[in-house]
């Protein structure tokens, strides 16, 4: 049995997850709450937002995110694999600078047009 | 120079504001905006969360001013960046100053104050010991970081788990520091659930509750400091101290909205928002000029101040036009009762309500399945039910106009009862 | 070799540097830290007193009114921040009148001007916000309240000027006497040699007068604690609200400062570290508790900043300024204590004074400058404004939002050589940072401009003494 808060809505219900009952939810008080305490322990997702370096830009850095979410295992690699990118400017938010990253079909995006 | 509408801020209050001025028909619009680029605090915020309310979707902070930004394009609405606001008269003449238009002096016809807020520093706390650099607003960490891609240390002690302090925990240790705790004086987090797990929890940071940081000992770098348990009336317990050795402390310890140029311009300033008293449409004190945002009171949400500014934004417009009434006649006050700790607006001009109006406000702990209910005269006027509240989220209810009606004695108290 | 060699550049080294930099001398002075001012002379209550304190007969007595006239007209010539508000001290009860009355006899004696005793109505209608129970207060107007740290820099800039040298960062490791009037001073960055060495070297006096000489004195470091008031406070009072100095508290006065903050303090420590400048909760809630018995109507929640400062408290009941019987033309500037910065360039010309009875021969220099020119941009008219962007366009940037300072008065600031790379000297110079936010908005701008106008890298930008840096490293640069 595993405990967690729920962050779906600001009442932030204490879930109960059973591990060894197919991941079975209690402490919920709807739906979504179960739903989130079952992906949070079967498959934790993330967004991961950072910046990378840029030249040319009127700041040093720019502004980057994952176009959606990525298992929770892979941010601190996601983090690391930005220190070596170095874009040119100008770049409009939305630009692809890493595509599919680690082959999760998810691509490192600018968030801000510089 | 002469504009029918000033907006002091390049927010997303201003620009929220200035936009939808220029949809109502303000005519000539002017954004005063201090920093380099449009966009104010969010250009910082680079996680995301923004925008769920406003845009149904998740935005990073660059990315919902960029939409911002875009539509102000299609617009004539004038920018002038690098420019500072050095006074208001009452009489809406404005004296700003920059590198380009040298001293100017701008007559309004309308002005909406957007100059958001600044953060409570060591100071406003006063917390003991040395005064090393290495402390720092989590605000002016989360700036050389984004920004200026400096690292601002390795070790950090985070005091104050409000949202700033709990997205900075996260964004330091993706960047390599180890962020030893998270201290909060309170025996609750004003900061998000979903913050405490993704920012503190993911990253095995603990959460300290009812602690605080009692020393700050290093004469040139921060290189320890010192944590005490707190009691219920918030003061340190002796021999509960935790030391930590670390080269840097982050703040997040509230914000306070920045009201020097509304001073100028004598707007009356509600000491318990230390923003202007505002009006149902964002009126401040002094005819002509509104307010909205974070210099008004401090939001959780921008979505929230989006939707204030737009408010502030039309009404200025109106005011502009001459289609507005701002006879105080009937006008009601808004009291707080128990648990609450300021509402906005704090004045009510029924006639200036079509069919309802909104009332934001904060309570003062921490309560389930609460009731709040809106008071005249002894007789109750309105009931809502609530699962959950707290300090750090903001309440909203929706005043009909026929409850208005109904207030006796030009007065109306918000309570809440747990 | 050196006419004269001071050693310490807090605000009696510096006043003596530009003292010295009158005549046709050699004069150098070497320092440890970084900038001048940067100790006692920067943390304290920042009053220029008038001189009713000490007794007649102590140097502190002889030097202060003089002292008090000369602060009057330096700060006017060379541009420091200085205003004449007048103090008062405040008497409570019986006991206290006796001691307005002798502070008033002593007063007379040691020359203050216009020094008279108020009635409490006269009190009350000069200082509303003051608490009922004052029975009379001593009111001295010529007292003031300054920059001290800009006093220190615009003497120190004004010495640079007419020649004295500067060995910035450099400590004094000994000090080897060759024979009469010919020492060599050692520092860790080499050595010096100088006819007279001046020791002007504050709460490190004592230790700095053993290198050379038999110990005679003590330094005593001693703390006091206080608080920084935001503007919001500053009109409380409009004079310097000092209460009788007695067991409870020694000296705690509110008052408002130069830059229209309010200050309360100090409470009075005894200290074993002579760098302990921390800041106790204990000490906080004492200076606070006194405070309130002038007025309970200052408001702490508008805190803007605690500090200390520690005092070069000596085992002598004066200052210590003469030359070394073991030691000749090893003079001692030590022990400057309160009120020391009051005292300053009289101090100054004192120790010019003993040098020349000991055979210095003193020249007038011709082209000696006493003057410097500093724009404050906040305090300028419009039209004074406008000329001034027009000039240079660096001066239409605000850079400190609450303090109204721009990229212009920052780059000035920084054209001074003697102006080290750091954040809280630009402070120092133009009060950028010195606001509300505390330098919360300014400082990573203020750190830009320094980048630029220095041509370093910003992780060599420090906060202000060596050590204190304040990024540590690029971001995607710390996995």
């Amino acid at each position: 049995m595993k405990e967690l808060t729920c962050i779906v809505c600001p009442k932030g219900c204490r879930l109960k997850v059973d591990e060894e009952n197919d991941y079975a939810v209690t402490g919920n008080s709807c739906e979504k709450g179960a739903a989130y305490g079952y992906n949070e322990l079967t498959n934790p997702m993330r967004m991961v937002t950072s910046t990378v370096k840029i030249q040319g830009g009127n700041h040093r850095r720019l502004p980057v995110k994952t176009s959606g979410d990525i298992p929770r295992k892979y941010v601190m690699d996601c983090v690391k694999l930005l220190d070596d990118v170095t874009v040119q400017a100008p770049v409009k938010t939305g630009d692809v600078i890493l595509a599919d990253i680690f082959g999760l079909g998810v691509n490192i995006i600018a968030a801000k047009d510089m | 120079m002469k504009y029918d509408l000033v907006v002091v801020g390049g927010g997303p209050a201003g620009l929220a504001a200035a936009l939808k001025a220029y949809e109502t028909g303000a005519g000539n619009i002017l954004i005063l905006e201090r920093d380099q680029e449009l966009g104010g605090i969010l250009n910082q915020c680079i996680h995301n969360g923004f925008g769920l309310h406003y845009f149904k979707e998740e935005l990073t902070g660059p990315e919902y001013a960029h939409k911002f930004i875009e539509m102000l394009k299609d617009t004539r609405v004038e920018v002038k960046l690098d420019t500072m606001v050095l006074d208001i008269t009452q009489e809406r003449v404005i004296h700003a100053i920059n590198s380009k238009d040298g001293y100017m002096t701008i007559q309004a016809g309308a002005i909406v104050l957007a100059m958001g807020c600044r953060e409570r520093t060591r100071g406003a706390i006063a917390i003991p010991g040395d005064r090393p650099a290495g402390v720092f607003t989590a605000g002016t960490a989360q700036r050389y970081i984004n920004m200026e891609g400096y690292m601002v240390g390795k070790r950090v002690v985070i005091l104050g788990s409000g949202d700033i302090g709990l997205i900075m925990a996260r964004r330091m240790t993706l960047e390599g520091a180890k962020v030893l705790a998270c201290v909060e004086l309170m025996p609750y987090s004003n900061g998000l659930n979903r913050n405490i797990v993704q920012c503190l929890e993911d990253y095995g940071i603990p959460l300290y509750l009812s602690h605080t940081i009692t020393k700050i000992e290093g004469k040139t770098r921060v290189e320890k400091v010192v944590v005490s348990k707190v009691d219920e009336n918030r003061r340190p317990i002796p021999g509960t101290e935790i030391t930590f050795d670390c080269d840097t402390v982050l703040l997040s310890v509230g914000l306070i909205p920045e009201n020097e140029v509304s001073k100028t311009a004598q707007v009356a300033l509600d000491r318990r928002t230390s923003g202007p008293i505002v009006f149902e449409n964002m009126q401040t004190s002094v005819p002509g000029i509104f307010a909205c945002g974070n210099v008004v009171h401090v939001h959780d949400l921008v979505d929230f101040v989006t939707q204030e500014s737009q408010k502030a934004g039309e009404n200025a417009a109106l005011y502009v036009k001459g289609q507005y009434s701002d006879s105080e006649e009937n006008c009601i006050a808004l009291q707080n009762g128990e648990h609450v700790t300021y509402t906005v607006p704090q004045k009510i001009r029924p006639e200036n309500v079509a069919k309802f109006t909104e009332v934001f406000f904060r309570v003062n702990a921490v309560m389930h399945d609460a009731e709040i209910k809106v008071c005249s005269g002894g007789e109750e006027l309105l009931s809502f039910k609530r699962e959950h509240m707290a300090p750090g989220e903001m309440e909203k209810i929706v005043v009909p106009k026929k409850a208005l009606d109904a207030a006796k004695g030009r007065e109306i108290t918000v309570l809440v009862k747990a | 070799m050196y006419d004269v060699a001071i050693i310490g550049g807090g605000i009696v080294g510096t006043a003596l540097a530009a003292e010295c930099a009158k005549y046709q001398l050699r004069a150098l002075l070497i320092e440890k830290n970084n900038d001048v001012g940067d100790e006692t002379t920067k943390a304290n209550s920042a009053i220029i007193h008038a001189g009713y304190d000490p007794a007649p007969e102590t140097l502190m007595g002889k030097l202060n009114v003089r002292g008090n006239a000369l602060a009057k007209e330096l700060c006017e010539k060379l541009s420091v921040p200085y205003k004449q508000i007048g103090s008062f001290v405040l008497a409570f009860d019986g006991e206290d009148v006796k001691t307005v009355e002798k502070l008033y006899d002593r007063g007379v004696k040691n020359g203050v001007p216009g020094i008279r005793i108020l009635t409490a109505e006269e009190v009350r209608e000069m200082e509303p916000s003051l608490s009922d129970e004052v029975k009379c207060a001593l009111y001295a107007p010529s007292a003031g309240v300054i920059a001290p740290w800009e006093y220190a820099i615009a003497l120190a800039e004004n010495a640079l000027e007419n020649g004295c040298e500067f060995k910035m960062s450099h400590t004094v490791t000994g000090i080897t006497k060759n024979g009469a009037q010919d020492f060599t001073v050692h520092t860790d960055k080499g050595d010096v040699s100088a006819r007279f060495v001046i020791n002007a070297a504050g709460v490190a006096s004592d230790q700095i007068h053993n290198m050379v000489a038999a110990p005679s004195f003590a330094i005593r470091p001693n703390k006091g604690e206080y608080y920084l008031l935001d503007k919001s406070q500053g009109s409380l009072v409009s004079h310097v609200i000092f209460q009788c100095p007695s067991k409870v508290g020694k000296g705690v006065l509110v008052s408002p400062t130069v830059h229209g903050n309010l200050i309360v303090g100090p409470d009075a420590v005894d200290v074993e570290d002579r760098g302990d400048t921390s800041v106790a909760q204990d000490g906080l809630d004492f200076v606070a508790k006194v405070a309130r018995r002038s007025t309970d109507k200052f408001a702490l929640r508008e805190n803007i900043r605690t500090f200390a400062g520690v005092r070069a408290n000596s085992d002598v009941d004066d200052f210590i300024i003469r030359e070394a019987e073991d030691a000749p033309g090893f003079i001692d500037a030590a022990g400057i204590k309160s009120p020391g910065l009051s005292c300053a360039p009289a101090i100054a010309e004192y120790v010019v004074e003993l040098m020349a009875k000991s055979g210095l021969e003193l020249r007038k220099k011709e082209n000696h400058r006493d003057t410097r020119e500093k724009i404050r941009f906040k305090e300028l008219s419009e039209e004074e404004k406008q000329a001034v962007i027009a000039k240079d366009a660096r001066y239409g940037r605000v850079v400190c939002r609450c303090e109204t300072i721009t990229e212009g008065e920052i780059v000035a600031a920084l054209q001074n050589p003697l102006t080290p790379s750091t954040i809280d000297a630009v402070k120092r110079r133009c009060n950028a940072g010195m606001g509300r936010c505390q330098g919360g908005f300014c400082s990573p701008r203020v750190m830009e401009i320094i980048v630029r106008e220095r041509g370093i890298d910003p992780l060599q930008v420090q906060k202000d003494k060596e050590g204190s840096y304040i990024v540590i490293g690029e971001t995607k640069a710390q996995h």
